[in-house]
């Protein structure tokens, strides 16, 4: 026991982040590192649906290596220009109208006194408690023409006919919303409630109004939860299937059902992994791009002080 | 003349706390005033009034002649320093002290112009484009500073300005803070809890107990003739002394309290009323021999510190009499006295202090 007390003692730090890291590289990692050689190799009928990527045969060394995939989906680019961008505009606009609905509600928990901050906290993420599938079900049950709200709109005679809110773009965005919300919530509440009150009575008292407050003080010092909440929510709203898929019509097409349809009625592996690859690309290059230029600039800041 | 700034029965409630009770207060023009007070004796409520960011609840404040009572913080000549200065840490120097002008629309031209004039009044050329977390704690004191005098406001209001600064810039920044008044001739309202701040800044102190003024005079009135014992208490060190008045003579009345006590008289007691004295430690004398000077008793030293520049002695005199001495250590002094050794101290009539309540 002893001897394992030291390990503790001298390598705690690393085993903490060992297991971790352990984790993610074996559940994480290598499963991205085999969609990505998945995407090089060729189809085959068998188990698993793919040649292998290289391997050692009885000629010795052999590879499948080839880029057919990925000239398969330029030749064919409009089969998956207009689902990815049909996905992009449903996650820009799903984010905004997050963003719109959280930036409000985040300012108001913030600035509520601790005690309800917590309630409304708990009350925010309440809905994650529940199946995110069975709050699309209940959403469904709410939009159909047959649902409540159609039946209650038309026994009050505001409505004639059962208005068609299912399989729009209309319920598509009801669904992320309800579902992305509070990932928006959280790191806006997250930067409102370090915001220090004082700043803003420096900013009226200086003659600023309230538009002005808004827009000189706190808009930019809450850039940093903006930004992270609209990739919290942008992101995974992308690649979002199982929304489109229950509440969306035959028509919206949307890049994550194209992978789907891809892996599950084709049977092709290496084009759905092409796909998934360039996405992730598109996606995260811009994004890694991006903080990198940020912390860049952060640590030129630090050193700016060091220097003063 | 009507005073610049009149308080009039101004009284602010929170719940079953009254912070601000019934107090009046008129302040004069380029005055550097300073309102002294424990935390929560509702001085910093009645800065926020004066500064709008707080509603009154019965009572007025007037303004250079003008009712302030539907006046918003915005649209007020008057502007805060912070105490923690709540400098726009997204803003450069520059940007933080022109965002008061930019607010009033002025023209980019002499905003420039105004905001170069303040960089060079408050010794800040070279620091325009750095942000407030690149300042030291002085700098940002002077940015605050700085922007809040932006707007050329009639009256400057500042809470706890040193308060954030070290004890060495402190006494330098003062300074500078009262050249800068004078400078610019606006109105300084100063809230401390820092008796020695109030007492370098200001050229008059209120102070404040539970929502109320105690006492309102120049420093050295308030240091040398305390009205009460909170006063002498609050600022300074300070013995007590009970005593009961025995004799009333010429200007000057005897009082027996632990030793024959002779005190200038200031007027209003008669012979048989008790009396609380109050005497400040640097006006006792501490010798080694008697010198036969009035108000002289034996004393033992019982405890001291060596400060310095000075020494503070507790003693213990007739009839368990304690009394504390601060002693300068002078040019030329005789060795120090020390512990359990016996002394006799002294002190003047004229510096007795005969406390009204």
């Amino acid at each position: 026991m002893q001897g394992l007390a030291s390990i503790i003692q001298t390598h705690g730090r690393r085993i903490v982040i060992a297991l971790p890291l352990a984790w993610l590289i074996v559940f994480f990692m290598l499963p991205l590192i085999e969609v990505f050689e998945v995407s090089f190799t060729t189809a085959r009928r068998g188990i698993p649906p793919f040649a292998p990527l290289w391997g050692f045969g009885e000629d010795g060394f052999f590879t499948n290596f080839n880029l057919e995939n990925y000239k398969l989906l330029f030749a064919y680019w409009e089969d998956y220009f207009w689902p990815a961008g049909n996905s992009l505009r449903l996650a820009f606009f799903s984010t905004l109208i997050c963003l719109v609905f959280a930036y409000p509600m985040a300012w108001w928990i913030a600035r509520s006194n601790p005690l309800h901050r917590i309630i409304l906290l708990v009350l925010v993420m309440l809905p994650f408690w529940t199946s995110s599938l069975l709050r699309i079900y209940a959403l469904i049950g709410l939009l159909n023409p047959n649902g409540f709200i159609n039946t209650m709109l038309l026994h009050l005679g505001v409505i004639d006919a059962p208005l068609q809110m299912m399989q729009t773009d209309f319920s598509i965005y009801m669904g992320m919303v309800l579902t992305y919300l509070p990932l928006m919530i959280l790191p806006l509440y997250a930067v409102m409630v370090r915001l220090d009150g004082d700043l803003i009575e420096a900013a009226v008292d200086l003659g600023a109004s309230r538009f002005a407050v808004l827009r000189t003080i706190i808009l930019p010092l809450t850039m940093p939860g903006i930004i992270a909440g609209c990739l919290l929510v942008f992101i995974p709203a992308v690649g979002e299937f199982v929304i489109p898929a229950l509440l969306g019509g035959p028509g919206q097409a949307m890049i994550g059902k194209t992978v789907w349809l891809e892996f599950f009625r084709n049977r092709d592996w290496p084009v759905a992994s092409a796909v998934a690859v360039v996405l992730l690309a598109l996606l995260a290059v811009p994004i890694i791009y991006a903080r990198y230029q940020d912390g860049r600039r952060s640590q030129f800041e630090i050193d700016q002080e060091d220097a003063a | 003349m009507a005073p610049f700034i009149r308080i009039k029965n101004v009284v602010r409630r929170f719940g079953d706390v009254v912070a601000v009770d019934n107090l009046s207060l008129d302040i004069n023009k380029g005055e550097l005033f300073c309102l002294l007070g424990a935390s929560g004796c509702g001085k910093t409520t009645l800065l926020r009034m004066l500064a709008g960011c707080e509603s009154v609840d019965s009572g007025s404040i007037e303004i250079d002649g003008s009712d302030m009572a539907h006046v918003s913080a915005a649209d007020r000549p008057v502007n805060i320093m912070f105490q923690n200065y709540a400098l726009f840490p997204h803003m450069t120097v520059a940007n933080n002290i022109a965002y008061g002008l930019r607010r009033a629309g002025l023209p980019k031209s002499e905003i420039a112009e105004r905001v170069y004039e303040l960089l060079r009044l408050l010794r800040l050329g070279g620091m325009e484009s750095r942000k407030p977390h690149q300042l030291s704690g002085g700098q940002r004191q002077r940015v605050a500073l700085a922007r809040s005098l932006a707007r050329r406001p009639k009256l400057l209001l500042l809470d706890e300005p040193l308060a954030a600064l070290d004890k060495k810039l402190r006494e330098d920044t003062q300074f500078e803070l009262v050249d800068i008044q004078e400078r610019l001739e606006t109105t300084f309202i100063v809230v401390t809890h820092d008796q020695e701040e109030a007492m370098t800044l200001a050229s008059r102190i209120g102070v404040m107990d539970a929502g109320k003024l105690v006492q309102v005079d120049a420093p050295r009135i308030l240091y040398e003739r305390p009205q009460n014992q909170f006063i002498a208490d609050f600022l300074g060190s300070v013995t007590f002394i009970d005593g009961m008045v025995s004799k009333v003579g010429k200007g000057i009345l005897s009082i027996a309290a632990a030793v024959p006590i002779t005190a200038a008289d200031t007027g209003g007691f008669a012979a048989g009323d008790t009396v609380r004295m109050a005497i400040r430690p640097e006006k006792i004398l501490l010798t080694r021999a008697a010198t036969g000077a009035l108000n002289e008793m034996p004393v033992t030293i019982e405890d001291l510190a060596f400060t310095g520049v000075a020494s503070n002695y507790r003693v213990i005199g007739p009839d368990g009499l304690r009394l504390k001495i601060h002693q300068p250590n002078q040019r030329g002094a005789e060795t120090a006295l020390e512990w359990e050794e016996a002394a006799f101290a002294s002190f003047d009539p004229a510096d007795v202090v005969l406390l009204q309540d």
